[in-house]
């Protein structure tokens, strides 16, 4: 059973994590030429857009926002039951020479932006891919690394990390839950 | 947004009779994502890797092969073809020792096409490996419906609420027969049109309009499917003569007039310009013809990944 443990982010707390975001993808790469922010479906999405509103905001100038779908990218397509269902890739410029920042909510395993990376390599060859995360939990399985992270949360494996996003959920919060045995 | 949506938990494809109108829906929205990936310059993913998917076609096809075979191959699946006529059917093999024989090398889907209606439920209950009917005699072909469905609703938005004709041979159509099945389930009425001879006794029983006269069937109509006339039926006394076939039933750009302004023209392919549609309506501006090609690569695409992805014990039997 899934057992609710306690508030990681408010509302305030996200939007400060997103600016903060903002400020140090522009400050790493000297400005927004050949910037463009893709997120990673589902939450991964409005979280891209977010950053790039933010980057607009500063800078006063538009930066390409793409969405990427991994399904068909996973690595565990044979075992699972049943098929994911497969979204859209939508992503309307060419992504060779650019600097792309890859947008998630939670980085566990790694496993999900392996797949994001084959997938972009698929797309054509960006200059540089960077990864922004909101909360970066650990127990990482493959040698990947975030470059900007909202929150660092270290956490045990049975717990489980829940993002709600306006544009998804109906409101902004992060929330650390637990699985618990049901005779406890 | 969730993956808890529909889902879709048939081993095999044989007919459209037996979906859900939200599978039919899945399988159509899965394909639109399958098309996006024919804008890039790497056509490919890696999807189905380390599968095993075998076209077993028993009769002669151009499209539907094709179309199977770079499916499979967009999906990184290892694609072999079997052709008949070079195999040990020539020897006498039956239809289940060659599907046997095929699933001892590990296939994992077998694509099925053959002269008589029901070979691949045979198959299916044989074997374990998923198996996609391609064409069974005049009973189903459901992957040419689909991407039918596909087709209109790219170039239509909804089906629900459209008036589909079907026009020619309805009685030795498997065409027909799935597209009048999926377009029922997404509420399209439909109608159809063609000599006596050729519309099968009871149809009506299908859920559909039957007409005789071409312009009054033609009135009010927002899609026409032209079927090929299959000029083998000629000589067994279905049509009196081809010339008269043609100016009863052919489908030129003065008899399309009668239509809704909008009209989709479609046509299974392969085509007899001249008898059953002219050249002008067949390149026109209506025409999606050359729209069902890809749409047909990316709804096979769509079953492959529906019904090969995952664990086969895991999954339920039909």
């Amino acid at each position: 059973m899934l057992k609710y443990k306690k508030d990681i982010l408010d509302e305030q707390g996200i939007q400060r994590a997103l600016t903060r975001i903002s400020h140090e993808i522009l400050e790493k790469n000297k400005g927004l030429e050949d910037l463009a922010i893709i997120g990673i479906r589902t939450r991964g999405v409005p979280l891209a857009q977010r950053i790039a509103d933010k980057i607009a905001e500063i800078e006063g100038e538009e930066v390409p926002v793409g969405i990427l779908d991994i399904t068909l990218y996973r690595d565990d397509l044979t075992t699972v039951a049943q098929q994911p269902i497969v979204h859209q890739t939508e992503i309307s410029f060419d992504i060779t020479d650019k600097k792309i920042v890859l947008v998630d909510d939670v980085l566990y395993t790694g496993r999900t932006v392996r797949a994001a990376l084959d997938a972009l390599v698929d797309l054509g060859r960006p200059e540089v891919i960077q990864l922004a995360i909101l909360v970066d939990r650990g127990h990482r399985e493959l040698p990947i690394r975030a470059d900007y992270i909202g929150k660092n949360l270290p956490t045990s494996k049975q717990e489980v990390i829940e993002v709600k996003l306006e544009e998804i959920d109906g409101e902004d919060m992060v929330v650390l839950n637990e699985y618990i045995d049901e005779e406890e | 947004m969730s993956d808890t949506q529909v889902s879709f938990k048939h081993k095999d494809l044989l007919s459209l009779k037996n979906l859900t109108k939200e599978e039919i829906k899945l399988i159509l929205d899965t394909a639109e994502s399958m098309k996006e990936i024919f804008t890039r310059k790497i056509k490919k993913v890696p999807t189905l890797r380390g599968k095993t998917i075998i076209n077993l076609f028993y009769e002669p096809s151009t499209r539907t092969k094709s179309s199977f075979d770079l499916a499979g191959k967009r999906l990184s699946a290892d694609m072999m073809s079997l052709s008949v006529s070079t195999s040990s059917v020539v020897k006498g093999e039956s239809l289940v020792d060659t599907a046997q024989t095929l699933e001892a090398m590990g296939a994992d889907a077998v694509i099925i096409r053959h002269s008589i209606p029901g070979s691949p439920h045979l198959l299916a209950d044989t074997i374990d490996a998923s198996v996609l009917n391609a064409g069974d005699g005049a009973h189903a072909h459901p992957t040419q419906a689909l991407l039918d469905m596909y087709t209109i609703r790219e170039k239509c938005g909804e089906i629900e609420g459209k008036t589909v004709l079907i026009v020619g041979d309805i009685r030795h159509s498997r065409v027909a027969r799935s597209n009048i099945w999926a377009l029922n389930k997404l509420g399209a009425k439909v109608r159809v049109v063609g000599p006596p001879t050729l519309i099968p006794p009871q149809l009506e029983k299908m859920g559909v309009e039957i007409y005789y006269d071409l312009h009054e069937a033609l009135t009010g109509v927002d899609i026409v499917n032209i079927l090929r006339i299959q000029l083998e039926r000629q000589e067994s006394g279905f049509l009196p003569s081809l010339r008269e076939y043609t100016k009863f039933y052919g489908i030129d750009e003065e008899v399309l007039k009668l239509a809704n302004d909008d009209i989709t023209v479609m046509h299974p392919g392969p085509m007899n310009r001249g008898i059953e549609i002219m050249p002008e309506v067949a390149y026109g501006e209506d025409s999606v013809i050359t729209d069902q090609i890809p749409n047909g690569v990316a709804v096979r695409m769509a079953l492959l990944y529906l019904l090969t992805g995952g664990e086969r014990v895991e999954k339920a039997a039909n």
